[in-house]
């Protein structure tokens, strides 16, 4: 089934090689306006990498990338924030010595002027629960409310294309349900790549799939498929052999 | 551009009271002090001005610039060479913030857009202040010159004119008024700087002192923030460095040099990282045990290198976060009065045991 | 052609001297990221040992190849047990830990010593080199600096305490779980450390000053060669060495030696600048 919708972001040829070893092999990726992916794959498969590479904390060592037909490739990475793209990293990247409020400040400060700046703030505190935690120091909040924390940051910036890295490693159930609310609302105005271990999670909000392994996209399709493809099975369960 | 000033805050009393000090010291001063302590005074607002530069670049911008002698010193040789030539001390005073600072882009562009590292930071910074250091000493000989002004050298310029009334080149200003301008400058300073970190400026590069990383994702040039701030910081030691020279007439290729480098980490770690005041009251502090230890007779062991050395070890050891904040920590878990709402809650939750949520 | 010979000859004799001094800061620094501001006292106390040592009747190969740096390493390691552990992986806080200690070593070498103290000549004499006349000791330097290097290199790589000091390093964790000690090993190193740098400060105790306050000649270059050098220990120090030592010697030659520490230290930073890892940041981590 092909998408009819311009692709949001590409990859050409995405290759990262770390010394001797390639992370990322050759990868071509398309991302259609509005699509909710998520990248999964066994340990070392590449995803995490292939995914910096989106968020240029590596720059790839040959190939593109690709935003709205604009190659981001060489952009800084406050550049490509500036095009809308939203991120959240694996270990919350939030700023530990300032407070809740203060966080999503900083980011609603970007888009909004002073006053406007504050009713964002307090829009997506309401909007996470976390007015209650408004004026608490970040680094001293538990595990979950901090990726809450992270989630409101990115959130805030409105951004048409959000990265998402294990956005529900360390939640409780609970938090994991109103995530998975959240970015199911979230894909109603934005794209979204979610890189993810948790299954459950990934069935209750993907739609297509795509598996990495060895550096390469495996499969691509939807959920249901993957999970009864036998390669995906074997790969997962180690019987693959190395090629 | 809004400033948020909560006026409930424990900040906004303890800026009060600063203040309030600050204003108190201004105003009685001259009555107060007789001529010579009056001069020392001077010297002790300079160096708080330069505790405050690098209080402000190292504690609220993450920035460890171990060089920020060179910009200290580039003012008050910036002064010196500026009102030897113009003969009027007005612009020559500007010199001493602009030379520095427009030094200091040049340098931050340097390092901030070459993504060089905390430690490399460090190292460069010292080596530029120690570079200065090695070349003012080599240029004693004649024809080292700008304009009427003589380098002069490992030897030092001096009989430098003190600051005049503004447009007046022959009504020099008395020791009272040259110590009415340096508290005045302070004052300003500080307060300048304080509104500054209170400003979306001042937050992001407290931000991206947090983590730059997440700070770049918000979509902020971090690189244009810290030099900015870098060159902020060194507009504010030049003027410190002018106003060194305003008290003494003289100044020397040691303004560069490693003691002094050195030492203004020390007043900003012993007064505490991350606050204003802390440094300035560090450098106070220290300056006032090295003339202390000056006019001691017992100096024979215990010299001063042992002190300071012992001092640093000791701070370094037992109280890490430096005297402001210490005192601060101590102040609030012994004196409620101290703490502000939001911390009195807190304790009080604490004492009753946590088991809520 | 002795010009051609004597260039040559005071070039080598720059690099040794300034590689010897940055051997023990090398180790520290590239093996456990330790920034040791009291390096220079390092070499400062073994300078003291040589000459007190000497001055004492004590042959001077026995001082400055023996006393001295045992002398060092005990107080390295001393330094190591009392202060310096409580700072590890605190970059800032070792530094101002270990500043505070140079200026302890200062004042304590001043207490007891005072200002000035009578030198140590350098032995062997000279001899002539077409129209000039050569210190014999320089040479010694240059051949006892190879030795040194190719010392450490070896240690480092092909005994067993050297890969386990190199595993220690580069995963303590591990180290641990393999029944090694990693306090044990940074105290060993931090000693190995200091004791090389006091060797150093002991054999160029002839030919500088003998000061209590020597050891900030020292420190700035010694230290912008290990960071310039970057992660490789041993290579990078080796490599940075050579480039700035050759420079330094040869625009000494043509103008002052404060003009070739100026450009010494103006080389280093454009360096930086263009490798902002150091000249071996790319090419290993945290290894030799």
């Amino acid at each position: 089934m092909t998408d009819a919708r311009p692709p949001i972001l590409e990859t050409r040829g995405l290759t990262m090689r770390f010394g001797g070893v390639v992370a990322v092999d050759n990868v071509d990726f398309s991302l259609a306006e509005g699509e909710l992916r998520c990248l999964i794959g066994p340990n070392g498969a590449g995803k995490t990498t292939f995914f910096r590479c989106l968020t240029h904390q590596y720059k790839p060592t040959a190939g593109h990338v690709i935003y709205r037909g604009d190659d981001i490739t060489g952009s800084h990475t406050h550049q490509i924030a500036r095009r809308g793209i939203g991120i959240k990293t694996q270990v919350p990247s939030v700023f530990d010595g300032l407070n809740v409020h203060e966080n999503i400040w900083l980011s609603a400060r970007r888009h909004h002027k002073d006053r406007d700046a504050d009713k964002a703030v307090d829009q997506i505190l309401e909007r996470l629960s976390l007015g209650h935690l408004a004026k608490k120091v970040v680094g001293q909040l538990a595990h979950g409310e901090r990726q809450g924390v992270e989630l409101g940051i990115v959130l805030t910036g409105d951004p048409e294309l959000i990265l998402l890295d294990e956005p529900t490693a360390g939640m409780t159930h609970e938090e994991v349900s109103r995530t998975t609310e959240m970015i199911r609302e979230i894909n109603r105005t934005a794209s979204l790549i979610v890189v993810e271990h948790d299954m459950q999670f990934i069935k209750a909000i993907a739609n297509k799939v795509t598996v990495f392994n060895q550096g390469t996209i495996l499969v691509e399709d939807t959920m249901e498929n993957v999970l009864k493809n036998q390669e995906v099975r074997d790969v997962y369960l180690g019987k693959r052999e190395v090629a | 551009m809004k400033i948020s000033l909560d006026l409930k805050s424990w900040n906004t009393h303890g800026l009060i009271f600063v203040g309030v000090l600050m204003l108190a010291l201004l105003l009685a001063g001259p009555e107060v002090f007789d001529l010579f302590v009056l001069l020392k005074v001077i010297l002790f607002i300079s160096t708080a001005m330069l505790a405050l530069s690098m209080a402000f670049i190292w504690g609220f911008g993450g920035i460890l610039c171990f060089g920020q002698s060179a910009f200290f010193g580039l003012g008050a040789y910036a002064y010196a060479i500026g009102v030897i030539n113009i003969g009027e001390s007005t612009v020559p005073i500007l010199l001493s913030v602009l030379i520095p600072a427009g030094f200091a882009i040049l340098l931050g562009y340097f390092m901030f857009y070459g993504r060089l590292s905390d430690i490399y930071l460090a190292v460069v910074t010292l080596a530029v202040t120690l570079i200065f250091y090695a070349f003012i000493r080599s240029t004693s000989g004649e024809e080292y010159v700008i304009g009427n002004a003589r380098l002069m050298g490992f030897n030092g310029i001096s009989s430098i004119p003190v600051f005049n009334w503004p447009g007046f080149p022959n009504s020099p200003l008395w020791p009272d008024d040259i110590f009415y301008v340096a508290m005045t400058l302070l004052i300003l300073v500080y307060f300048s700087l304080r509104i500054l970190l209170r400003s979306h400026f001042g937050r992001v590069i407290v931000a991206i002192r947090e983590n730059e990383t997440r700070a770049e994702y918000l979509g902020y040039d971090v690189r244009f923030y810290k030099m900015i701030a870098f060159s902020i910081g060194a507009g504010v030691a030049g003027l410190a460095g002018c106003l060194f020279v305003s008290f003494n007439n003289f100044i020397n290729p040691d303004v560069f040099a490693l003691g002094l480098a050195a030492q203004i980490i020390m007043w900003v770690l012993i007064g505490g990282v991350g606050t204003l005041v802390g440094p300035m009251l560090g450098s106070l502090a220290l300056q006032m045990l090295y003339n202390w230890l000056g006019t001691q007779s017992f100096v024979s062991f215990l010299n001063t290198y042992l002190v300071f050395g012992a001092i640093i070890i000791f701070f370094v050891l037992a109280v890490p976060q430096g005297l402001q904040p210490t005192a601060r920590l101590l102040a609030l878990r012994f004196l409620p009065f101290t703490r502000s709402p939001e911390e009195a809650e807190e304790a009080a939750r604490a004492r009753q045991g946590s088991g809520d949520d | 052609m002795d010009t051609v010979a004597l260039l040559i000859i005071e070039v080598l004799n720059g690099i040794s001297s300034l590689a010897l001094t940055c051997a023990g800061l090398a180790i520290i620094f590239g093996m456990m990221r330790v920034i040791n501001f009291a390096h220079g006292e390092f070499m400062m106390l073994g300078g003291y040992t040589t000459v007190v040592a000497t001055n004492a009747g004590v042959n001077i190969w026995i001082s400055m190849l023996i006393l001295s740096p045992l002398v060092v390493g005990i107080i390295g390691i001393l330094s190591e047990r009392l202060l310096i552990r409580f700072f590890y992986g605190r970059l800032v806080d070792t530094l101002i830990a270990t500043w505070g200690l140079s200026l302890l070593l200062i004042g304590i070498v001043t207490a007891i010593f005072g200002n000035y103290i009578t030198g140590v000549s350098a032995p062997l004499g000279n001899f002539a080199l077409g129209q000039y006349q050569l210190s014999v000791y320089r040479l010694v330097l240059i051949g006892l600096a190879v030795l040194l290097f190719v010392g450490i290199y070896l240690v480092f790589t092909r005994t067993r305490l050297g890969l386990i000091a190199r595993g220690t390093m580069q995963n303590p964790d591990q180290a641990a779980a393999l029944g090694i000690s990693p306090p044990r090993v940074y105290m060993i190193t931090f000693g190995i450390g200091a004791a090389l740098t006091g060797l150093a400060g002991g054999l160029l105790a002839p030919i500088s000053q003998i000061i209590p306050t020597v050891g900030f000649t020292y420190v700035a270059q010694a230290f912008i060669t290990v960071i310039t050098g970057g992660t490789g220990a041993v290579t990078g120090t080796i490599i940075a060495s050579g480039i700035f030592g050759t420079v330094r010697q040869l625009v000494t030659y043509e103008t002052t030696p404060i003009i070739g520490g100026v450009v010494l230290l103006i080389v280093a930073v454009v360096v930086l600048r263009l490798l902002p890892q150091g000249i071996t940041g790319k090419i290993f981590r945290r290894s030799l």
